[in-house]
């Protein structure tokens, strides 16, 4: 699950963690309360920062939400030390759209802002925190090359990242903690105050499930300061049941509204450009269903996961949010029947089938326990399937279906 | 023969009241596995269609000499289910859960990694031995006793690769599902070590997805040292970047772990690597008939000439010493 970045920064304020602090807000009677209350605070410089769950804020485009073709402002995350400035700034982000490289053209409502309190900085690093696979063991990375995309530093100059890998048994060490603020050519105050920082960080990162943690950048400021001037975090699904107040922090907005809808029924959905759509049971047939589609000259329009028990309810849904994207040309549906009985599966096609009256073709794909009898059913019933034996069968039909 | 579970698996269920254990224990003990045991914390006493329930796996090791379990318990519970299975002398754990949270695996993993314990899982199907036992959820009529050796993170994808196989004709030896999540017990290398040491194992079905780099180390274990032939797949080309495609660890971040330098990295290295899933089983038929051919070329011409086959000979034990000191290595190192 993501989170925005003033959610972010409100954990890791709880966890002692040197963020710049703010104000979010969701209406300009909040954005001038917010703006009151920081000048209030002595604060004379502003960043009126778009919060969406992609990145490249910074660089994105404000667009008229009513009108997309109309530019309002240059750059999702903008600096001033003029309040009426900073009013004007937030009048434009507001409500409209937000366009970065990772929203695609489409680009995203901004409909919350983080005000937050300009710093002076000299120096931008990076720091992330995130699983290595490899090794099986979480690592923490840094690099002087902060305020840039990460991985073109990774790719570009390699030698620039310095990682540090953490034994689960034993948690982050001192020495390791020093290594990297050596790396990150700290000194005095600075390398003083980063010790407890990433100290406090790893144990946000920890405690709180994430699956990454991004600081991009994190600076020192002028007065030697180590900040947080942006925080991303991600966490693992598997562990939200024992994250309540973490979990509140899902924002539907940030969905789309299908995944949203199938995850409703238990099925596990994500939404494509193709137009094939498809329903399997498992992930990797679901995946390897998806390359099928291609190879036979279509596009998967979904990836979906039915789970094991594909029943009549299941495939009904299953049906209904596919034929939600109007793009769906075809349906092809591969049921590998292990415990699962491959007739039960063909009576809940042919039922949901009638019951959603399917206009577009449907590809049938049943294998596995009680097939034949499945094949029989589907023959036998009133309605047009394309019936498929083998994977490589179905792929043909798919493709001589898209011909016709 | 076999790898990881045979005919002398003396298994104990974990969780086996549960919906999920006590279902598939009826299933397993149908195909012929030895179930000896269950557990389930507070129900010691009791049985489950006369298998003897016990509260700790200690106890199913003492009193049944369990020597491999497998996993049913729920997520929140499942971690310390293996840890249990890993310090009461378990030797192979197969854990089947699916949701167990990474935090918790990252503990697991590097608490039982200097161990004397395999473990296979989590979110896996399990593993079967066909004609032998089946450890897991999979459908055991599919299987066929044979030589082909199959890995996989998937699990109904797997199922595919497997009626392949069997209606080609090609059997089994072991059937091993490694499981979909991002920190897993036994990686593809671990698997495909096992399978090349193995003499009841001819040939290699790998089936990778997107996500972390596990089929790239593999492709350069397989380089460096199987000459059994290893055929393999990579679903998700279709999938898009930074999204989960249900299984927690097919995901490609930061623009590492795509099928297409998974695929590149597996060709490189001399695997079969087919484009289609619906080809596994038929580049395996071809795979394995081909071998048969230059098996046999090569016992002609090596009993025709003698010269060459003292030469071939001497070669031969030369390498097969340096794999069995690497075979030594490799123990110690588990240990």
């Amino acid at each position: 699950m993501k989170i925005h970045e003033y959610q972010a920064k409100e954990i890791l304020k709880k966890y002692s963690v040197a963020v710049q602090d703010g104000i979010a807000v969701k209406s300009m009677a909040e954005f001038d309360k917010a703006l009151a209350e920081l000048q209030s605070r002595g604060i004379n410089q502003f960043v009126v920062k778009s919060q969406i769950h992609a990145g490249g804020r910074g660089k994105g485009k404000i667009y008229d939400v009513r009108n997309r073709e109309n530019l309002l402002l240059e750059g999702g995350v903008k600096f001033t030390t003029l309040p009426e400035k900073a009013t004007e700034y937030a009048e434009k982000i507001l409500g409209n759209v937000l366009v970065t490289h990772q929203t695609g053209p489409e680009g995203k409502v901004v409909k919350t802002i983080f005000l937050a309190e300009g710093l002076d900085y000299k120096k931008e690093l990076y720091l992330g925190i995130l699983l290595d696979r490899a090794v099986s063991k979480n690592v923490i990375m840094v690099s002087t090359e902060g305020g840039v995309e990460i991985e073109k530093v990774a790719e570009e100059t390699p030698e620039k990242i310095i990682k540090e890998w953490i034994d689960p048994a034993v948690g982050l060490q001192n020495y390791q903690a020093r290594k990297l603020a050596f790396a990150l050519g700290l000194q005095g105050e600075a390398f003083k105050s980063f010790i407890p920082f990433i100290k406090n960080l790893y144990r946000a990162y920890e405690e709180t499930d994430a699956s990454l943690l991004e600081i991009n950048p994190l600076i020192v400021t002028n007065d030697d300061r180590v900040v947080a001037l942006d925080a991303k975090m991600n966490f693992d699904d598997n562990a939200l049941f024992r994250h309540p107040e973490i979990y509140a922090y899902r924002d539907l907005d940030e969905e789309d509204p299908l995944e949203i809808e199938a995850s409703k029924y238990n099925l596990n959905y994500i939404k494509l450009d193709g137009n094939v759509g498809c329903m399997v049971n498992g992930a990797g047939l679901a995946m390897a269903t998806m390359d099928i589609i291609k190879l036979a000259g279509g596009e998967p329009a979904n990836f979906l996961d039915v789970g094991g028990g594909a029943n009549k309810e299941t495939v009904a849904n299953g049906f209904k949010i596919i034929l939600s994207d109007p793009n769906v040309k075809a349906i092809l549906i591969n049921i590998f029947g292990g415990i699962v009985r491959c007739d039960r599966v063909a009576q809940g096609v042919i039922d949901a089938a009638k019951e959603m009256a399917v206009k577009v073709p449907i590809v049938v794909r049943l294998e596995g326990t009680n097939a034949r009898e499945a094949a029989d059913l589907l023959a036998a019933s009133d309605l047009h399937f394309e019936v498929a034996k083998s994977l490589k069968e179905a792929a043909e039909k798919v493709t001589s279906v898209l011909k016709n | 023969m076999s790898i990881l579970i045979s005919n002398k698996t003396r298994l104990v269920v974990q969780g086996i009241t549960g919906s999920e254990g006590s279902f598939h224990t009826g299933q397993m003990v149908e195909y012929g596995t030895k179930v000896v045991a269950g557990v389930t914390p507070g129900k010691g006493g009791t049985k489950f269609e006369g298998i003897p329930i016990y509260n700790t796996v200690e106890e199913a090791v003492k009193e049944q000499k369990a020597n491999t379990s497998v996993i049913f318990v729920p997520p929140a519970f499942a971690a310390d289910a293996i840890l249990e299975a890993a310090n009461s002398g378990i030797k192979v754990i197969i854990c089947i859960t699916e949701g167990i949270p990474t935090n918790d695996m990252l503990k697991v993993y590097n608490a039982i990694k200097n161990k004397d314990v395999v473990l296979v899982g989590p979110n896996c199907p399990g593993v079967i031995s066909p004609g032998q036992a089946k450890v897991g959820i999979m459908p055991g009529f599919i299987h066929k006793k044979g030589n082909i050796g199959v890995v996989s993170r998937s699990g109904t994808l797997t199922y595919e690769a497997v009626k392949q196989l069997t209606d080609v004709g090609l059997g089994q030896s072991t059937c091993v599902g490694i499981g979909g999540d991002p920190i897993i017990g036994s990686k593809f290398v671990d698997i495909i070590k096992l399978f090349n040491e193995d003499p009841g194992t001819e040939g290699i079905v790998m089936i990778g997805e997107i996500g972390g780099t596990a089929e790239e180390e593999a492709a350069e274990f397989i380089k460096k040292n199987v000459k059994k032939p290893v055929v393999g797949f990579i679903a998700g080309r279709t999938a898009p970047p930074g999204r989960r495609m249900g299984h927690a660890g097919a995901i490609i971040s930061g623009g590492k772990g795509t099928a297409a330098e998974k695929m590149a990295a597996m060709k490189k290295a001399g695997i079969h690597v087919v484009e289609s899933p619906a080809e596994i089983g038929i580049t395996m038929y071809n795979a394995i008939e081909k071998l048969k051919k230059t098996k046999a070329s090569l016992n002609n011409k090596t009993k025709k000439v003698k010269p060459t086959k003292t030469k071939h000979s001497g070669k031969k034990s030369k390498s097969s010493k340096k794999e069995k000191s690497s075979k030594k290595k490799s123990h110690k190192k588990k240990k």
